[in-house]
């Protein structure tokens, strides 16, 4: 177990940054991931950590030891690649194994430890095939297994459930996490996935174009977006932004409520929501629209839970409201968001 | 109702007659490819067994035996002539290019696939153009290198100038195979545990196999059949490879030892034919092996 800390860590590749500026630090045995589209440097982040690139500037702490200019081997790592990169000619009772005559281990050493490693995933059946006879499911587990079986002071893992089918990854989700849990080892976890992201991190640090622009917990980066690109890369359908000058109003479509619903007690913030279409879902409706007073281009989306049974019409204005303490605000230039107090000028439409 | 199964049966029928007679003509076709590649070896085996009269009489069918076969062409070869001498050099010869060829070409693939950026790419063509000048023009300087350098009339010299032939083609066909094994394998080596040249002759190496046959194969066979150098460097007996050694000395003057020529075109071809039988095998299950995901 370690904390790992990266500093002003950078990476050019060529005049193009990879990663910009980074400092992070995770905590013991926290679940941290690096969440952004492709291209933002998450993964770049990652194998600078791991070792496998040098950063161009900046440091890596593990432990408190500076790893810089040290190889992957000796930073007490263990990564597993988005695809999963077993060794096709070997076994996997060999492939786990690997790691371990790497260290010296003597035979019987490895076997035992392969086989606690193997057990605790459940996999002890599968030990004599070969990584071709294995589905997604099971490599996965298997690469697990290889991360494992040295004890490592951290797990980097690199999209390890993006090659899995959608069933399989809810439940791959829901063991890696356990397992994580279980052996309590810090883990840094790359994923384009705001769904994982959420289900999964103790923390997240969202990141584009080599930057970091938000790092918390899932409910402080989902609530309180620290720009606009935070507030619309997490939620799906995402946070709805509307421009005004030099302020940008941001809601989330299930805080944008009928007037008559979202009225509970508190101050609402009133809209004239011009409603084009309606989507039913199942467990909610989702309706398409542009508010009134605002640039119409802007589509605005509300997502009404099936508790809501208001009738919606298409092609009609309704009055729709968000709770005033639901509402953020951002600067239109730089897309930072604003305490309410500090706006200029009152916003209401 | 009755009509329309009739027409079925009917399909179904002419459907197997289709089958049948496109299996035949297939094997048929293959047959007669494989004919065609073994005639010239159907006849050599039949006329290194001929005796000399049978061999020379026009009457006679050259394809078969018109008096009892002989041993006493083959004896010739491998008793009264240098012949197994010839072989030995050769698989020295071969064997050593091997060595050499796999020993720089291995290294420079890997490090011009992986690690060389802009200039990798450039030194490859490089590497590639300079093979492309012919033997035919570059023997004449390179026997003076090998003279300066002391080498002719020794194995040494062909052992050391063969590489320049098989280096550049091994190294790019090397190349090929080190840029098919994703980058993933050897950084996942590392983290596990191993220094780069570790987890590349851990994991990669193993995975290039099929290559690296190939280039076995390639080397030998180049340093088995190459003439110009072997004739050039090295003029006596003693240092004489198959490919000098047969023709120069099977054939003196006006007089061409038939028999014995043909069957050292055999002893030789049938066994290096075997070998690359049993090559094939590794090679075809090389490329066949489990990729890094399904």
């Amino acid at each position: 177990m370690a904390v790992v800390e990266v500093r002003g860590i950078r990476k050019m590749f060529g005049d193009v940054p990879a990663v910009d500026g980074v400092d992070l630090r995770t905590e013991e045995g926290e679940f941290l991931v690096l969440l952004g589209p492709s291209g933002c440097g998450k993964t770049t982040l990652l194998r600078m950590i791991a070792g496998l690139e040098t950063p161009s500037d900046g440091e890596v702490f593990i432990g408190g030891e500076s790893v810089n200019g040290l190889p992957p081997r000796i930073r007490k790592i263990a990564m597993v690649f988005q695809s999963y990169a077993l060794y096709p000619h070997m076994t996997v009772f060999r492939n786990i194994a690997f790691p371990l005559k790497a260290e010296g281990l003597d035979r019987d050493e490895q076997r035992e430890k392969v086989e606690w490693a193997a057990g605790l995933l459940d996999i002890t059946r599968l030990l004599e095939r070969r990584p071709r006879q294995l589905s997604g499911g099971e490599r996965q587990r298997v690469a697990l297994a290889r991360a494992l079986v040295r004890e490592p002071d951290v797990f980097l893992l690199d999209e390890p459930l993006s090659n899995l089918d959608a069933k399989l990854r809810a439940a791959a989700r829901d063991d890696l996490l356990e397992f994580q849990r279980r052996v309590a080892t810090t883990t840094i976890y790359v994923t384009h996935d705001q769904v994982e992201a959420m289900g999964m991190g103790d923390r997240i640090a969202v990141m584009n174009h080599g930057k970091v622009h938000q790092f918390g917990t899932p409910e402080h980066v989902y609530n309180d977006p620290a720009d606009t690109f935070v507030a619309t890369f997490l939620g799906s359908p995402p946070m709805n932004l509307l421009h005004k000058g030099k302020y940008v109003v941001g809601f989330r479509p299930e805080q944008f409520l009928p007037e008559s619903v979202a009225n509970d007690g508190g101050a609402t913030t009133g809209f004239t929501y011009h409603v084009n279409r309606v989507e039913y879902l199942g467990a909610e409706r989702y309706l398409y629209g542009h508010v009134r007073g605002f640039d119409e281009e802007t589509k605005v989306i509300a997502m009404l839970p099936v508790t809501v049974q208001v009738p919606i019409t298409t092609d009609q204005d309704h009055r729709f409201a968000v709770a005033s303490d639901k509402v953020r605000y951002f600067l239109t230039e730089t897309g930072e968001r604003v305490d309410p107090e500090m706006l200029q000028a009152p916003l209401r439409p | 109702m009755a009509q329309a199964v009739r027409t079925i049966e009917m399909e179904r029928r002419s459907a197997k007659r289709r089958r049948v007679t496109g299996r035949f003509a297939l094997y048929a076709i293959a047959a007669s490819a494989g004919f065609l590649a073994a005639f010239p070896f159907l006849w050599a085996i039949i006329t290194m067994f001929k005796e000399d009269q049978d061999l020379y009489v026009k009457a006679n069918n050259p394809f078969w035996f018109n008096k009892a076969p002989t041993l006493e062409h083959v004896r010739f070869l491998l008793f009264d002539t240098n012949f197994l001498t010839f072989v030995r050099n050769t698989v020295i010869v071969g064997f050593a290019v091997v060595l050499v060829t796999l020993a720089i070409s291995l290294p420079a693939a890997y490090a011009l696939a992986r690690l060389g950026m802009k200039w990798g790419e450039r030194m490859g063509i490089g590497i590639f153009l300079v093979y492309l000048i012919p033997p035919t023009l570059l023997f004449i300087p390179l026997s003076r290198v090998v003279a300066d350098l002391r080498l002719q009339e020794s194995l040494w010299s062909l052992i050391i100038v063969y590489p320049t032939i098989t280096i550049p083609i091994s190294m790019w066909l090397l190349m090929g195979f080190f840029k098919s094994i994703p980058r993933d394998i050897e950084e996942q080596a590392m983290v596990d545990g191993y220094s780069r040249i570790g987890a590349v002759t851990r994991t990669v190496v193993p995975l290039v196999f099929p290559g690296i046959v190939a280039v076995v194969v390639f080397a030998f066979t180049l340093s088995a059949h190459e003439f110009i150098y072997a004739l050039t460097f090295n003029k006596a007996s003693a240092v004489k490879t198959i490919a000098t050694g047969v023709p120069t000395e099977l054939v003196r003057g006006d007089v061409f030892f038939w028999q014995s020529l043909q069957a050292a075109a055999v002893l030789v071809a049938v066994p290096i034919a075997l070998a690359f039988n049993f090559f094939l095998d590794k090679f075809i299950t090389g490329f066949t092996m489990g990729a890094v995901k399904g």
